[in-house]
């Protein structure tokens, strides 16, 4: 269970090239197609071996059913998602069937938000834990057991509470189960949804640190789906934001929070409340709606929210382009916009 | 010194059980003066919801209030001078309670989804509220009518940012975006000119853009109809942003009270340090281990013996933090604390 932390080799383990996962809204009694949700439009971006990726977001921005595709729980309607293999080999996810993805469970894991439905509510902790193991082959009872001894130790859970159920446990504690459960296979690359917008503050700094001592330990790769940009610009080396379907920006956390590009992601920034009474509250910059994916508006889809929207964003839809090395923008004027923020 | 609006004093709530009883809320007191905003912070477990809710008489068996009084200032009818009633002892389903009960304390729910019918449209449930509680806008007693009602609801639709209010008068909940919803709520709160809103975590749900833009409309309604706000949230950012005073709550108990500013930049109690410390900040060092609380929260059924924060505190003084439990004293300006750092440990309840 020991891998190196290698951050520096810049080898991307993930790629994503031009996914696209549209709903079909139906109606009538032929359940006609009449349309189709947008839910992820365009999205192209690279998880890079060992480091965190952050992906923010509204709800309803597509986040979350990127994070879907990529584990093959909705199948993408096109679009590439290349995943490098332990041997190398380059795969392409949404093209593999049911039988063929099986031997690819094991290195891509996912952690889910609420650690209450997550569980089985039935079945002990060596269960829960174990049945990945099972899944893969491990039908040893006595191996499987010391394994999920050992991961409950990772996670920072003493052994005993392996034959317990999940119902004596905390919120914080049953994270950690899910962790441990995650990384029974020993996984490369980890998906985790929101894994801390259930918790407590308290809590969530102890599972925090948690995903940040694993990552270091096992090497781990993560690709973290979150809304609270506070937690997100902790956790993540390179953080994407999302809005309506499409990534809009993308770059290195500090870059991101200190010279944001995008005005999305200015306003997003803008609008989080700084626990500091004496930092004066400031004027809502992003106001409206979010606009429906089954119906984005013409041109750039941020346009009618922009404080800087000219005629051409309403016509012309812009695409993301990569002015400075490493940081992707999707805005006509990225270059001409001063976003620095207080931050 | 303007007298309080309400005043909650050594509350105890209980709640029995086959397996013993458990102390939801232990000995809390604390002010809400006319037109503040006091927020309430504590971890989930730690009690807020239930003093909230014994406010409003609301709490569900087996739970109930042991201890205490929660006087509440009413305004005096037809040129009578104002009565201090104490809620606790009024009944829960009495015709005084349900006099008080959205009219003059209202609440704004955690869940806009669940709070409203799916069944009748939005516009219907808040006329219901306004023609029940007539006499909060005639004063005389003569009832309003449904269209006077609806006329009424139109224009707190205007007030609180629906466009097209006439027409969103007529949604179900349903038919309305989370902001929206969230909006409609907080129309049906005011809709009784309420004197106090409880907000019981009223953005947890909803994303950090609609929020700020909720935030903004309960500050600007504060600030136009002056009324005073209790606002329970585990969010510190939220809290910083509004509160004008902070009741910091630890296992049914006030650990700490006081200004906004001192709770923020000179909190004198362990865990609301550690609080402060425990989140992750848009502007600190980010991948580094943030500083934790040690442990977790108690099992209601296993309370620790004195200082309820004792076996995770950093900073413990000594034996008496496990023989006694400290009192709230006042440190300083309006700042009061239960921590025997603070103050002698011959102080105790």
């Amino acid at each position: 269970m020991t891998a190196s932390h290698s951050v520096d080799t810049k080898q991307p383990l993930l790629q994503i090239r031009d996914l696209r996962k549209f709903f079909p809204i139906t109606a009538g009694v032929f359940n006609k197609t009449v349309g189709h949700v947008r839910a992820v439009d365009d999205v192209s971006f690279d998880v890079f071996e060992g480091e965190t990726l952050g992906l923010v977001g509204e709800s309803g921005c597509g986040k979350t059913t990127t994070s879907r595709c990529i584990l093959r729980a909705v199948d993408p309607t096109s679009g590439q998602i290349l995943f490098r293999r332990k041997n190398d080999e380059i795969v392409d996810l949404a093209k593999l069937t049911r039988e063929e993805l099986q031997p690819l469970r094991a290195e891509i894991q996912m952690i889910f938000q609420d650690p209450f439905g997550s569980l089985n509510p039935r079945m002990t902790l060596f269960d829960n834990v174990g049945e990945p193991l099972l899944v893969n082959g491990m039908t040893n009872r006595a191996e499987r057991t010391d394994r999920v001894a050992d991961l409950l130790k990772l996670v920072g859970l003493r052994p005993e509470f392996m034959h317990r159920f999940p119902h004596a446990f905390s919120g914080g504690q049953r994270q950690r189960i899910g962790i441990a459960r995650a990384l029974s296979t020993n996984p490369r690359l980890v998906v985790a949804d929101e894994p801390v917008s259930a918790l407590d503050v308290s809590v969530q700094a102890q599972v925090l640190n948690l995903l940040l001592e694993l990552q270091k330990r096992l090497g781990l790769t993560f690709l973290f789906v979150a809304h609270d940009l506070s937690v997100v610009r902790h956790i993540s080396d390179r953080v994407a934001v999302m809005y309506v379907g499409q990534l809009v920006e993308l770059a290195p956390t500090k870059t991101l929070f200190s010279r944001p590009r995008h005005p999305y992601t200015s306003a997003l920034m803008r609008a989080v409340p700084v626990p500091d009474p004496r930092i004066p509250v400031g004027e809502v910059t992003l106001k409206g709606e979010v606009p429906s994916p089954a119906n984005p508006p013409t041109g750039c889809y941020f346009h009618p929210r922009c404080r800087f929207a000219t005629d051409r964003c309403k016509v012309e839809a812009p695409a993301l382009r990569e002015p400075t090395p490493g940081h992707f923008v999707r805005c006509h004027f990225a270059d001409e916009l001063d976003l620095t923020t207080a931050f | 010194m303007t007298a309080p609006l309400l005043s909650v004093r050594d509350l105890h709530v209980t709640f029995g059980l086959d397996e013993g009883s458990v102390r939801a809320v232990d000995g809390v007191s604390f002010d809400v003066l006319p037109g503040q905003v006091v927020g309430i912070v504590g971890e989930s477990g730690c009690g807020k919801s239930v003093t909230m809710r014994s406010i409003l008489q609301l709490v569900d068996e087996p739970g109930r209030i042991k201890q205490g009084e929660i006087l509440y200032r009413m305004p005096g009818v037809d040129g009578q001078p104002e009565t201090v009633v104490d809620l606790t002892k009024l009944a829960k389903r009495g015709p005084q309670m349900r006099a008080i009960r959205g009219a003059e304390i209202a609440l704004i729910p955690q869940e806009p989804m669940a709070a409203f019918s799916p069944v009748h449209t939005v516009g219907d449930q808040i006329i219901e509220a306004i023609q029940l509680h007539h006499r909060q806008w005639r004063p005389d007693g003569s009832g309003l009518s449904r269209a006077e009602a609806r006329e009424i609801v139109v224009d707190l639709f205007r007030d609180v940012g629906i466009s097209m209010p006439d027409q969103r008068v007529d949604a179900y909940s349903w038919q309305l975006s989370g902001g929206l919803r969230q909006r409609a709520m907080i129309a049906m709160a005011l809709s009784c000119k309420p004197r106090l809103l409880i907000a019981d975590e009223p953005t947890t749900a909803i994303d950090v853009t609609t929020q700020a833009q909720v935030l903004a409309l309960l500050r600007e309604l504060q600030r136009k109809y002056g009324t005073a706000i209790i606002f329970i949230t585990h969010d510190l950012g939220v809290i910083a942003q509004m509160a004008n005073s902070v009741v910091v709550m630890y296992l049914g108990r006030v650990a700490e009270q006081g200004p906004v500013d001192a709770i923020f930049h000179a909190p004198k109690h362990p865990y609301t340090r550690a609080l402060l410390r425990s989140i992750p900040s848009i502007v600190g060092q980010t991948q580094v281990a943030l500083p934790t609380i040690a442990g977790t929260l108690p099992h209601p059924f296993n309370r620790p013996s004195g200082c309820p924060y004792h076996p995770r505190c950093d900073e413990r003084k000594g034996p008496e933090c496990a023989a006694r439990v400290p009192s709230l004293k006042p440190v300083d300006q309006g700042q009061s604390v239960s921590c025997f750092l603070h103050h002698d440990s011959s102080d105790t309840q």
